[in-house]
């Protein structure tokens, strides 16, 4: 009697015990994820071999359907907002370059199936220059641009 | 010291995020005025954001995002009520996570 209660003990333990485990993968699996930081695209110095890095082709189509939305001129190159949005469907990320930047590739936003085609964020622009938009879409590149004139430079100038 | 302030509304069919979060975003280029030498690169290299523990979007940044950075982003199925949560981690390791109800 005694000895099937230790069974039954011993059982639960074990039980407990592999669910202590599933947590703790479970609790690696975003660090995984985060350790995919793209260092060459983003330490790139010119925007071809940044988007050759981040999405292995710097070939992009343009396209219409890619809104972006920057002021005209800024002010202030260190807060320049811009808004990316697409009427595309099938979105896997949107790429954001301020190619006149000493490293062009801003950010870059990988999308879940949940997520609409949208965002929005502020950057830094070291010079007028074009703000570029890339937004990937299954096999394809697409991308915009809009120039944003810059009166006073946001990196470090 | 730093801290994130989130807010999740819906929108018709749409959830829309909206955040700020406190950091200094160094680029790492930047001199400073008084000493002449270059400020180290501090910045944040990876948002993760999630809706009820479920991964929407994966942002990669650069020192190219503003000092204290705002992000917005849209995802579809959102209820009033459910967790959304921001997490970033910097370029030296440093992590911070908050999360908001959809209201």
């Amino acid at each position: 009697m005694i000895d099937s209660k230790r069974r039954i003990l011993l059982k639960g333990s074990l039980a407990a015990g592999s669910v202590g485990v599933a947590i703790g993968a479970g609790l690696l699996t975003p660090r995984l994820v985060l350790a995919a930081w793209n260092e060459a695209a983003f330490t790139a110095k010119d925007v071809p071999s940044a988007l050759s890095s981040l999405l292995g082709g710097d070939a992009t189509e343009s396209s219409d359907a890619i809104q972006i939305k920057a002021p005209d001129i800024a002010e202030n190159g260190a807060v320049v907002p811009v808004t990316v949005e697409t009427s595309l469907e099938g979105v896997k990320s949107i790429a954001i370059i301020a190619s006149g930047n000493a490293t062009p590739l801003v950010a870059s936003f990988d999308l879940g199936e949940a997520a609409l085609p949208f965002v929005s964020t502020r950057i830094k622009m070291g010079k007028t220059a074009d703000v570029v938009a890339v937004v990937q879409t299954g096999d394809k590149l697409l991308s915009n641009a809009k120039n944003v004139k810059v009166t006073i430079g946001g990196c470090g100038g | 010291m730093s801290d994130i302030k989130v807010r999740a509304k819906i929108e018709g069919d749409e959830t829309v995020v909206k955040c700020l979060i406190n950091h200094p975003m160094e680029t790492g280029l930047r001199k400073d005025s008084k000493t002449g030498e270059l400020v180290p690169a501090h910045f944040i290299t990876e948002v993760l954001c999630k809706w009820k523990d479920q991964p929407v979007m994966t942002c990669a940044w650069s020192g190219g995002v503003s000092k204290n950075p705002y992000l917005s982003f849209k995802f579809k199925g959102g209820a009033a009520g459910d967790p959304v949560e921001i997490g970033w981690t910097d370029n030296k390791g440093e992590s911070q996570t908050e999360t908001a109800e959809i209201g």
